[in-house]
């Protein structure tokens, strides 16, 4: 009846904040959502598995506030600086994850961070190539991606 | 200057953070195109929306969620699906555009970009880089 | 007092914007490689769909919320396209 839980609960959501709360909308929202997540099951069947999902909030927490130190920090290189005042450039980062999903949400966090792009992942060696603005201390950035992003999606995910 | 007529019951301290989230956002957007228009690479030049795309669509999807929730005396959340919308979109966008430049700068043997990793011979089909 | 100061802030906003808009136009008629047309008109995309949030606010019609969210959408599956074309040199293979 319901393979993707979660998609199908969001949809509704998303059905419901559209066209406003009431109970005829809630049961259109439903029959959409039943709709749309049969949909997805013939798409893909490979489902991604959250093994502590309560650890999701941690981590929205976590990104929303880099996000917002690091806007702080490039809107005052960007107006401060002329041309020579920061240092950008590419690094590797090596990964240990290997789930999709996990992966997925890793680029979006980093490349949503102003300041850091994810660029392209290489499966063979599992490494993915970024490119950051201020690129002081290549380690402090590996680290960071390592220990505050990815240890809490192996955590989530694996 | 004309004030906003529809606005005569909302409260100070709601006009006020409507305006504060006001300018927080559209600032950091207008912050975010001065360094998309100075910077000199494309690589560095990507950084550079991401500030209006992240904290710019927040502080107006902030700021409008404030205004109609009080003007309405209702929960307003339709704007969050916009917030949720560029959060999602924005680095699938990034990342394409960066493959894509990678692609083109390396099929041109650009010098200043890293060369090609090998790929998997199962894995996706890419072209060759060009020996360095 | 403080509807003055919404009022001006509202109006700063609109003009932050439509600057930030022209700096993007600016961009893209410079380039000067196709991928930087390519994120200015991202860029472009995403301060008008800004703007038209914040003109809602000026009118106080959920008519350009919609709107907005259209344009949000048209920019994302246009950038999306542009970008597989630059990469590929085809859209649909």
């Amino acid at each position: 009846m319901l393979p993707y839980p979660l998609l199908s609960a969001s949809l509704v959501l998303m059905w419901l904040a559209l066209n406003g709360f009431t109970i005829g909308q809630f049961i259109l929202g439903c029959i959409v959502a039943v709709l749309a997540s049969w949909g997805m099951a013939s798409l893909r069947p490979a489902k991604p598995r959250l093994n502590k999902w309560y650890l999701l909030p941690k981590l929205v927490g976590i990104v929303l506030y880099d996000i917002l130190r690091s806007n702080i920090a490039v809107a005052s290189i960007l107006l401060t600086g002329g041309k020579r005042s920061h240092k950008s450039g590419f690094m590797t980062v090596p990964l240990d994850l290997e789930n999709p999903t996990a992966l997925a949400v890793l680029a979006v966090v980093v490349t949503s961070t102003p300041g850091t792009a994810w660029l392209e992942y290489n499966s063979l060696n599992r490494t993915v190539l970024i490119h950051v603005l201020d690129l002081v201390d290549e380690e402090e950035w590996r680290v960071l991606i390592k220990t505050r992003y990815e240890a809490l999606l192996m955590e989530i995910f694996e | 200057m004309s004030t906003i007529e529809h606005a005569g019951d909302l409260p100070a301290w709601a006009a006020l953070a409507v305006s504060f989230f006001l300018v927080i956002g559209a600032g950091l957007t207008l912050i975010g195109t001065i360094g998309f228009t100075r910077l000199p690479t494309f690589y560095e030049r990507i950084h550079a929306p991401t500030l209006g795309t992240s904290w710019g669509t927040g502080g107006i999807v902030m700021a409008s969620m404030i205004f109609f929730t009080v003007l309405s005396t209702r929960l307003v959340v339709h704007e969050i699906l916009i917030g949720i919308f560029v959060t999602v979109t924005t680095p699938v966008t990034l990342m394409l555009l960066a493959r894509a430049a990678l692609h083109r700068d390396r099929a041109e043997g650009n010098p200043e970009v890293p060369a090609e990793a090998p790929v998997e011979p199962a894995g996706e089909a890419e072209q060759p880089a060009p020996a360095e | 007092m403080s509807h003055m100061i919404l009022a001006w802030s509202v109006t700063i906003a609109q003009i932050m914007l439509a600057l930030a808009m022209a700096l993007a136009a600016i961009r893209m008629s410079r380039g000067p490689r196709a991928q930087d047309r390519v994120l200015a008109l991202d860029t472009l995309y995403v301060n008008s769909m800004l703007l038209l949030m914040v003109f809602g606010i000026r009118t106080g019609k959920v008519i350009y919320f919609e709107a907005s969210l259209v344009i949000g959408m048209l920019g994302f599956v246009a950038t999306v396209a542009l970008a597989k074309f630059l990469m590929r040199g085809e859209v649909v293979e």
